[in-house]
């Protein structure tokens, strides 16, 4: 076994730190180092990406990096989707447009699509479904995810014309 | 009619938002592999890389001495302990880990359990395994020649042929055809394909050496049936087993059947007396884990010159691979795929069906189906698009031609089954004004005089669901019924639990809804609980549509119990007769005297606080439901593709699909599950195999080969809807997760000859990928 090596990381806002083996896959850190869960994995060629999270403001696949090479980094995952108790619109338009079934690839599309609505607010339907393929889902068929993205995408406008006008 | 509840009850027939989504949409959802116990260590299965091949020796000695090993366990090991082998759910029995020999690629030929998964993997690489190649046999046509390698060489019977099985009149048959004025047929194979739910199949075996009790946390459709096979085979009282399926990330038929890594993680944990986890990758479950179909099928229809069908002939060669491990009920070895002649009056009909082995992985599992009624759909609809081919007759008006009237529900058909109820024409006619197939007709006359390629696709498929009745549904013994039991707490709060089991299908919605119709009380008020045989009543699982038919049956039945219990305590607080007493939802009233009334929360207050003389204390009730038939969703879905002439390559257009599912609990969870579905087939139709070289090497054994839709490749579905409610189920419901997926591919495939029909194209296999399509484009001359 390889000497460990130490990986700090700022995980959802808080710094973390384990020593590992240099060999640990980034998902397997997060899942069973950190205990952060939320962050699934689908299979093993990178196709899924369940184990999707965003590493310094880009989507990776997190079974597709060592832990050690985001030393140093940030990272957001699932569990910081939510802010002051409040659900994130992208959480909130899964469950009103009904975006998830059994919920396993739910975490990675939130993050494609957190990533997705940085970089394009108001991305149009062919945007959406080119934004989230790197992503796969077995329930839903896609069209309700893409609702929900759209739904997202209205309420972040909302919430930055709200803030626009008290000003 | 389904009486409306409000919206704050919650009832039958409202969208209510999902009560099982906030834990997932913020990573809180609990599946197998969350699971993390005090003391667990790992598991993984050391596979076989040859198709057939004598095992000359397993070494395990380098793997012991690699630091962080715990056990190395081998087929010889299990054979001391009588467990080398398992029994599959079709009376056949399956190699746990191998011994003698393998049978097919990826077979589990030892368990190695150490203190972390990566430790795991490098001791897996260490175990020597010393291999004998055999000869292959990878074609079931072959299987039964008279110089076929013997592969079950356990088996009293010498040869490689599993089950024979027929159903119908062959002579009555015969004589109609030899007569027939017209006779079509199409041999149609419906590729071997897999399920690949998003998450993978998994355990956590925990045995307590301190209290002789075994829990299984495993990815489980069935945990009771499961709990009961381990308690047989394994010599556990089943008391001290307890099986907790906790979240499931999709099923699909995938998570029926007890695979091998299961047992040895059991066996591993009561070995070692720690909790020993063991997750499949998804080359594992690829490679290893119930495929589904398989099915090499010929059908043959006469018929007169007019068009009207006499009679149906099937004929099927079914590939189950090393072990039937089919996953069916145990009187049905080719599933229910009598159900073949569909929506049509056939006077007569004869189908077989053989069943042989293979050097592939084992299984022949429901994949969103209840038990080979894919295959089954599959196959008469395309069968009816080559007769009207011959007919040279629009395909849409010979099925309107040969629909089972909706005057004759119940309907007798003549390979057995009574239908409950259908009106296929109407569910036709929505379908086809909602896609305009007139003037599609137009277009695509158009087009053709341009050279352009076009084809529409019909599918008016009718599944049969709800497995099933106590006189003929077994799986090993034990009866089709399923259960509910439901508790309301003094405040008026409930909760329920089923024998079966979500795997994203909504139940903890759904079946609160069916409370919430039942007694009024608020859907969100009601807690549904599935998955743990130490709560749960005893039931079968969830697979073949059968929640909603058989629990979500049950549901309604207690809850009745619930309110005739409910209006002897309403009666007593009223100083009433209970004759004097009327029901709306929520509420017993005195009739004429409104204002007089208790509410259904009033009355689980007295339940425990108030209770009548002579009546017991507390409001629950269970009820084990037998359904006195299966029920018969239908619909039909229409396909609009273009064909590219110098790619091959197939768009889908526009894709409508009517469902008829009876009545609707929840319209929203529905239509996603008709989504969903319909990717799935989509997948089938156009994308996905399982296919093996001549060697047995697996072709299709990751998400390299094995293609999932993203979504770029799926359209934008159009879903509707008729009503027809099954006359026997309690609220009329049938049963809806799996009618996309049956009645999908037939109307994919149909669209595509129909685009290919007038260049003499008259059936293409399945997957239909660009390569297929542009092989016949240069074929026929039109490949731009």
């Amino acid at each position: 076994m390889a000497k460990k090596q130490l990986v700090s990381v700022k995980v959802n806002g808080r710094e973390r730190e384990a020593a590992v083996e240099p060999r640990l896959l980034l998902v397997h850190f997060i899942r069973e180092s950190l205990q952060l869960t939320g962050t699934h994995i689908g299979c093993d060629t990178s196709h899924c990406g369940a184990c999707t999270v965003v590493l310094n403001g880009k989507t990776v696949k997190s079974c597709t990096m060592f832990a050690v090479q985001a030393d140093g980094g940030e990272i957001l995952t699932v569990e910081g989707l939510m802010k002051d108790g409040q659900l994130h619109p992208l959480q909130e338009g899964f469950k009103q447009e009904h975006g998830l079934q059994c919920g396993f690839c739910t975490p990675g599309m939130l993050m494609s699509s957190y990533a997705l609505l940085h970089n394009n607010p108001t991305p149009s339907e062919d945007e959406i479904r080119r934004g989230i393929s790197g992503n796969l889902c077995r329930c839903t068929g896609y069209q309700n995810i893409v609702g929900a993205v759209q739904y997202a995408s209205g309420k972040m406008a909302e919430g930055k014309m709200a803030q626009g006008g008290a000003k | 009619m389904i009486h409306k509840t409000s919206p704050e009850i919650g009832g039958m027939g409202h969208s209510i938002k999902r009560k099982e989504d906030l834990r997932f949409i913020q990573g809180k959802g609990n599946y197998v592999d969350d699971v993390n116990l005090p003391g667990m260590v790992y598991g993984q299965l050391v596979r076989s890389p040859y198709a057939h091949a004598r095992l000359k020796s397993v070494n395990t000695e380098k793997a012991k001495k690699l630091p962080g090993v715990l056990a190395v366990i081998t087929g010889e090991d299990l054979a001391k302990a009588n467990l080398a082998w398992m029994p599959t759910l079709s009376y056949d029995k399956q190699m746990v880990l191998a011994t003698g020999k393998v049978l097919f690629q990826s077979q589990e030929v030892a368990f190695v359990v150490a203190e972390d998964r990566y430790t795991a993997a490098d001791a897996a690489e260490l175990v020597e395994v010393e291999y004998e190649e055999l000869p292959v046999l990878v074609d079931p046509h072959k299987a039964l020649d008279p110089d076929a390698p013997l592969l079950r060489e356990d088996r009293e019977q010498k040869n490689n042929h599993i089950f024979h099985w027929e159903v119908g009149d062959r002579q009555a048959t015969e004589q109609v055809f030899q007569k027939a004025a017209v006779k079509a047929s199409v041999h149609a194979f419906f590729p071997r394909c897999h399920p690949a739910p998003l998450e993978t199949c998994g355990c956590v075996a925990d045995f307590s050496r301190a209290t002789g009790r075994l829990t299984v946390y495993m990815t489980s459709q069935a945990p009771h049936a499961h709990r009961t096979v381990f308690a047989l085979v394994g010599g556990i009282p089943e008391n001290n087993i307890r099986v907790i399926s906790p979240d499931i990330g999709g099923g699909f038929g995938n998570k029926v059947p007890i695979y091998p890594g299961y047992v040895c993680a059991i066996v591993a944990s009561l070995t070692l007396g720690v909790p020993v986890k063991w997750i499949e990758t998804r080359s594992e479950n690829l490679q290893s884990t119930g495929f589904a179909r398989d099915y090499h099928m010929t059908a043959e229809i006469a018929a007169d010159r007019d068009g009207k069908m006499q009679a149906l002939r099937v004929k099927t060669l079914a590939d189950h691979g090393a072990f039937n491990a089919a996953a069916q009920p145990t009187k049905f070895p080719a599933g229910l795929f009598s159900i073949c002649t569909g929506s049509y009056e056939y006077p007569t009909a004869f189908c077989e069906v053989d069943g042989v082995y293979t050097n592939k992985a084992p299984g022949g599992i429901a994949y969103r189906c209840s038990f080979r009624v894919t295959e089954a759909a599959y196959l008469i609809e395309r069968a009816v698009d080559v007769l009207a081919l011959d007919l040279k007759m629009d395909p849409a008006e010979l099925r309107r031609k040969n629909f089972i009237p909706a005057s004759k529900f119940p309907y007798k058909s003549s390979l057995g089954w009574t239908y409950d109820s259908g009106n296929y024409e109407a569910a036709m006619k929505v379908a086809l004004d909602k896609i305009g197939y007139q003037q599609l007709r137009k277009e695509q006359e158009e087009k053709r005089k341009k050279g352009e390629l076009m084809g529409i696709g019909i599918s008016s498929f009718t599944e049969i669901v709800g497995a099933g009745p106590a006189h003929s549904f077994d799986i090993l013994g034990i009866k089709m019924f399923d259960s509910c039991e439901i508790r309301i707490h003094p405040t008026g709060k409930a909760m329920a639990r089923m024998g079966t089991k979500s795997q994203g299908q909504g139940h903890e919605t759904t079946y609160a809804q069916i409370v919430a119709q039942e007694l009024g009380i608020p859907a969100a008020d009601v807690t549904i609980e599935e998955g743990d045989t130490d709560t749960a009543p005893y039931g079968l699982g969830t697979y073949a549509s059968r929640s909603t038919p058989t629990s979500g049956a049950a549901t309604a039945i207690a809850a009745r119990k619930i309110r005739d219990k409910a209006k002897k305590i309403a009666a007593y607080l009223l100083e009433c007769n209970e004759a004097d007493l009327e029901w709306e939802p929520g509420k017993f009233y005195v009739k004429g005297t409104p204002s007089k009334s208790k509410t259904i929360q009033e009355i689980a207050f007295a339940a425990y606080t108030n209770i009548p003389p002579g009546l017991e204390a507390g409001l629950e009730a269970v009820d084990y439901y037998d359904p006195p038939n299966l029920t018969f969703p239908f619909g039909t879905y229409v396909c609009v593709v273009d064909i590219d002439k110098g790619t091959g390559e197939v768009k889908v257009r526009r894709f409508v699909a009517v469902d008829d599912c009876g009545n609707i609990i929840n319209p929203m969870i529905v239509e996603g599950q008709i989504h969903g579905g319909l990717t799935e087939g989509l997948a089938i139709a156009f994308m996905q195999q399982i296919d093996y070289d001549e060697s047995g090497n697996i072709q299709g054994g990751s998400f390299m080969d094995y293609l999932l839709p993203t979504a770029v490749e799926t359209p934008h579905w159009e879903t509707d809807k008729t009503c027809t409610p099954s006359p026997h189920h309690p609220f009329g419901a049938k049963g809806v997760g799996e009618s996309p997926n049956v009645g999908s591919p037939a109307a994919f495939v149909n669209a595509v000859v129909d685009a290919l029909s007038h260049l003499g194209v008259k059936h293409i296999d399945m997957p239909i990928t660009p390569w297929k399509v542009w092989k016949v484009l240069q074929e026929k001359g039109v490949a731009a």
